[in-house]
């Protein structure tokens, strides 16, 4: 076997991706932040913003090994350890086989999945959290349920000649996941739906108007997470090539296609067609493309991404069903648009377009992909929805979840944050204080 | 001398001025105004959700006339104001005791 060098054109693709996935947070950061009544708007963004603080220096320190690793030899997590990156400047990435990439930009990339992951969670409790405990959360979550389920789903193991060590367990059964449906989406959206449950509705919910004060913001914010994703998908396939190029046009097509899936449910249910509507659309197409972008062919994506926009725009209605207060539908986007891509696969995949991906039942291969698919999906699922539970309910039990009721009436930015994100009047109410 | 208040569709509040600035009106107050009357409120749906807005934004004028001037200038707001449909607003007068411009400390109709 040949030694595998460094290639140029890989490594470039690589880094532009992780700073395209980066784009990803604060570009949710707007799109989060338009959604919520102007008074809250900066604990939503700020969520965002110190989530890529904390999560970005626990990886340096231990999230990659925790992740990533492979010495502990196990498929639930990598190794308990220092990252080490520092040690690692020469080395090349091995992940189920050499890539011709630097393995510092492999960690540096799949950084940005660590961070957008809890930051996507933040949707479902908007308004009301305290922001102390928001931190606290993001580094227990992190920690206990994203860096290990991305093991699960990202780490395909050392490989030395024919030998694989520490490859994660849905991975090594074949669950086809190519950028993060499941650790990323369904495992978000879990986490969503226990952390809305635990904290409870906000004051007012189904009695106020909770109307998203920026629509503008919103659509910004949808913008810049579609570009981002970009990388987020075709950055997945670690190159420069046929696999990245497939990918980045499935995701163009699905997202697309879904946009016009949810103005159609829309139009026909509401009458209007809105702009909240198509900035949803996108995204429901970008998480349900996500697992599948790389396995399946572009009308496939087509369908995948129309059939997305409908399902979550009928799905983000769940919760007044159920009457839990998932404020920005991180269930109804995230948790259901995830299902849907990673079981897509299993109707969709299509080994002529990626050969290692297999068949699915259009494609002559049966119900055995769409059996592991629904058990990678379903396994993350339930995984992150009862460790969450957990969390924020030992947080609420020590430090508190939830602001004081006058502080989420009168406005959690000024309360948490003795900031206000408008000042719009002409007129003073107030000089500099000495 | 009387204080006119005309409560308009946002939409009217130039050809209102236009009209007023014509019939030889040297000045009003304008401010952003929410209310309801007849009309009825609108829905907004997001993401399906469906929001009763039923405090609609309007436009209140306030223009001090003398006493002579009221019937004519109410004339001019209303011709200028109409649509016909429902949420046109409404005009009134109310009687004002003393009206003094700061610059001169001239008061009375020759304040107007």
């Amino acid at each position: 076997m040949s030694e595998v060098v460094l290639n140029t054109g890989d490594t470039a693709w690589v880094l532009a991706s992780t700073a395209l996935v980066l784009l990803m947070t604060p570009g949710l950061a707007l799109f989060y932040g338009g959604m919520v009544r102007a008074k809250s708007v900066l604990n939503m963004m700020l969520m965002s913003m110190v989530t890529i603080g904390i999560v970005s220096v626990l990886w340096v320190i231990y999230g990659f090994k925790l992740a990533f690793g492979y010495e502990a030899n196990s498929q639930w997590y990598g190794a308990i350890s220092l990252s080490g990156l520092g040690s690692a400047v020469n080395e090349l990435t091995n992940n189920g086989g050499v890539y011709p990439i630097p393995l510092l930009a492999f960690a540096a990339f799949q950084v940005m999945f660590a961070i957008i992951t809890p930051a996507l969670i933040s949707g479902a409790i908007a308004d009301r959290t305290k922001f102390t405990a928001w931190a606290v959360f993001v580094a227990i979550w992190v920690t206990v349920v994203y860096f290990p389920v991305a093991h699960w789903v990202f780490a395909f193991g050392n490989k030395v000649g024919d030998t694989v060590t520490g490859a994660g367990f849905l991975a090594a059964r074949g669950v086809e996941d190519f950028a993060g449906g499941t650790a990323v989406h369904i495992n978000a959206g879990a986490a969503g739906l226990a952390m809305a449950i635990i904290l409870g509705r906000r004051v007012g919910w189904r009695r106020e108007s909770m109307r998203p004060h920026s629509l503008p913001l919103v659509l910004i914010g949808a913008g810049l997470l579609w570009f981002g994703w970009f990388g987020f998908n075709a950055g997945s396939a670690l190159g420069a090539n046929g696999i990245a190029a497939i990918a980045l046009l499935n995701t163009q097509v699905a997202t697309a296609a879904a946009a016009l899936g949810w103005l159609l449910v829309e139009k026909i249910r509401d009458g209007h067609p809105t702009s909240l509507g198509v900035a949803s659309g996108a995204i429901s197409g970008l998480v349900a493309i996500t697992p599948a972008c790389a396995f399946v062919a572009p009308w496939a994506a087509v369908v995948i991404g129309l059939l997305a926009g409908v399902f979550c725009a009928l799905a983000v209605g769940l919760k007044y069903l159920f009457n839990f207060d998932d404020s920005l539908d991180v269930v109804g986007v995230h948790l259901v648009g995830g299902l849907w891509g990673c079981l897509s696969i299993g109707f969709f995949g299509s080994s002529t377009i990626n050969s290692l991906g297999l068949n699915g039942i259009f494609y002559g291969g049966g119900t055995a992909l769409l059996g592991k698919q629904a058990f990678g999906a379903f396994f993350v699922l339930t995984y992150s929805f009862i460790v969450t539970l957990i969390i924020g309910f030992a947080i609420d039990k020590t430090i508190g979840l939830r602001v004081k009721e006058e502080a989420e009436v009168s406005g959690i930015d000024y309360d948490q944050h003795a900031e206000t994100g408008y000042e719009l009047t002409t007129s003073s109410s107030g000089g500099f204080r000495s | 001398m009387k204080l006119i208040t005309a409560i308009i569709k946002p939409q009217k509040l130039d050809a209102i001025k236009e009209a007023l600035v014509g019939a030889g009106i040297t000045g009003m107050t304008v401010s952003e105004a929410k209310g309801f009357g007849r009309q009825l409120g609108l829905t907004e749906v997001y993401r399906g959700a469906q929001y009763k807005v039923d405090l609609i934004p309007k436009i209140r004028l306030e223009i001090l006339v003398s006493s002579k001037e009221t019937d004519k200038v109410i004339k001019v707001i209303v011709d200028a104001a109409k649509t016909g449909s429902i949420g046109d607003g409404k005009v009134w007068a109310t009687s004002v005791e003393s009206v003094t411009r700061v610059r001169t400390g001239e008061s009375g109709e020759s304040a107007i």
